[in-house]
């Protein structure tokens, strides 16, 4: 696991030890479907896509497995203080990585829709967020295997510029909406693109608070949000 | 969610007490205060001093000759140590519940009555009948002994007669009660009765009970303390001992780590 004190039960241990794997194993697969899905909307590959669709059936089934796995663990070894800190945080974790999954699900089918319309520029701005959205989740996973809570915290600062990268995008597709409407329908589905990969974002920032919680047993200050676009009116700044 | 008065005024306060067996140092420079009307729970590895501690609270060390006490113990601001505390008055305040059930080999009437009748608590025969009947009926046994109180105690329970320890501490009316592992000897069951009847006692007195039972302590008290070696290395509300403890020590030894 890391260098923490071992406990007098061994087998404990390598019951946090298989926690661990599990949860890292899921990351992995989170971290690949975004990837995966991310890919195939840039490249319009819908087999990649129908791919990913496919494949989030094994995530969740690792959810249920580490929620079932930890619940076994606080029954029968009555965890405390670091430990008990631990496992609570990767019941959450892992909650936020199987949320990933079904955004990266998501944004595969949308692919599927979009594929069907002629490309728009706006796939390079998108991968781009999707860029610092997959590092923050790299950075992520990296601080809980670590028990790093420094690096934790800043995946959390790294928020603010999925926020900026999403109104940007929200902005850019409004254009593209009003130079054309027939620019709508795609539009529409890249919008749900960007705010699923903002999505993203904001669960890599829950992993990086739990992640806060089970080394230092602190919880974070209150989130800012960034978010400028719930207030944004297109024909308002237009006129 | 912090369900415990913090600022309710400490009914017993340690300063600075010390404690040698001979010329053993086993208890060192502890500073304790146990706040009325909450239960504080003594945690720690064997022979680290907290039953130690918990005799030192009604002077149960007096009675071990090679044991020596120094510091300052009150209870409501009274030096307990002061040469001209009368000791059965003392422990009449600050009662007593051991590991082991121990009830007189008498009925279960006289078990309770006992403490009374030596006080003076009751003048005629129906108040020792009320005290007899609030006390088992405070300890939670009323209605498994009312038919039966000429009865031996020894023929009740283990749990049962742990119970009968209990009504028979609170008979003299205590301000404290100490409790010392009061259910190491008892199964799953009575354990829980146990557990169940110390939260409601807190509510008429204070309790500090010593237990090897971390879940135990979790459950049942307000304040936990932990003792390792002799010192006093952690006290604080029990939420925050057990999810985030401060010391290293504390942690190691609650998480069932090595060393």
């Amino acid at each position: 696991m890391n260098d923490r004190a071992e406990h007098i039960s061994k087998a404990f241990d390598e019951e946090l030890r298989q926690l661990d794997n599990r949860l890292a194993e899921m990351g992995g697969m989170a971290e690949a479907q975004l990837a995966s899905a991310v890919e195939a909307l840039r490249r319009s590959n819908t087999e990649l896509a129908g791919q990913v669709v496919l494949r989030d059936k094994e995530i969740d089934a690792l959810d249920l497995e580490i929620d079932l796995f930890s619940v076994r663990l606080v029954a029968l070894r009555q965890p405390v203080a670091a430990d008990l800190r631990t496992i609570f945080a990767a019941i959450k974790i892992s909650s936020d990585l199987e949320r990933i999954g079904d955004l990266a699900k998501n944004i595969a089918g949308r692919t599927l829709a979009v594929s069907r319309f002629p490309p728009l520029p706006t796939t390079v701005s998108i991968a781009s967020m999707a860029h610092v959205v997959q590092a923050m989740i790299k950075q992520v996973l990296d601080a809980w295997t670590a028990r790093d809570a420094e690096g934790a915290a800043d995946v959390c600062a790294r928020d603010l510029e999925v926020d900026q990268h999403y109104a940007s995008l929200f902005r850019e597709l409004l254009t593209y909406m009003m130079e054309d409407p027939r620019n709508i329908g795609p539009c529409t589905h890249l919008l749900f693109v960007a705010k699923n990969l903002e999505r993203v974002g904001d669960h890599a920032t829950n992993i990086a608070e739990q992640i806060g919680y089970a080394v230092l047993g602190t919880r974070p200050p209150d989130r800012q949000t960034h978010d400028p676009t719930h207030t944004l009116v297109p024909e308002a700044d237009s006129r | 969610m912090d369900m415990s008065p913090s600022n309710a005024a400490p009914k017993l306060t340690a300063r600075g007490v010390n404690v040698f067996y001979g010329d053993a140092h086993v208890l060192k420079q502890v500073d304790l205060e146990i706040r009325e009307h909450e239960v504080t729970a003594l945690i720690g590895p064997s022979g680290c001093g907290k039953s130690t501690f918990l005799r030192c609270l009604n002077r149960m060390n007096d009675l071990i000759e090679i044991c020596r006490v120094d510091g300052d113990v009150r209870l409501d601001g009274e030096d307990i140590y002061d040469p001209a505390v009368d000791l059965v008055y003392l422990r009449a305040r600050i009662g007593m519940v051991f590991q082991k059930p121990n009830p007189f080999p008498k009925s279960i009437y006289d078990n309770v009555s006992y403490g009374p009748k030596i006080h003076g608590l009751a003048r005629s025969r129906a108040e020792m009948d009320d005290i007899v009947s609030s006390s088992l009926g405070r300890a939670g046994l009323w209605e498994e002994v009312k038919d039966r109180l000429d009865a031996p105690a020894t023929g009740l329970s283990g749990g049962q007669q742990q119970r009968l320890c209990i009504a028979r501490a609170i008979a003299v009316r205590p301000e404290v009660i100490l409790m010392d592992e009061p259910c190491s000897a008892l199964d799953p069951i009575a354990t829980a009765r146990i557990e169940a009847l110390i939260d409601e006692l807190r509510q008429n007195f204070t309790i500090v009970i010593v237990t090897h039972s971390m879940q135990q302590a979790a459950r049942v008290s307000q304040r936990t303390a932990f003792f390792h070696l002799g010192d006093l290395v952690e006290v604080g509300d029990t939420d925050t001992v057990f999810t985030k403890p401060v010391d290293p020590r504390t942690e190691s030894y609650i998480s069932g780590h090595i060393g």
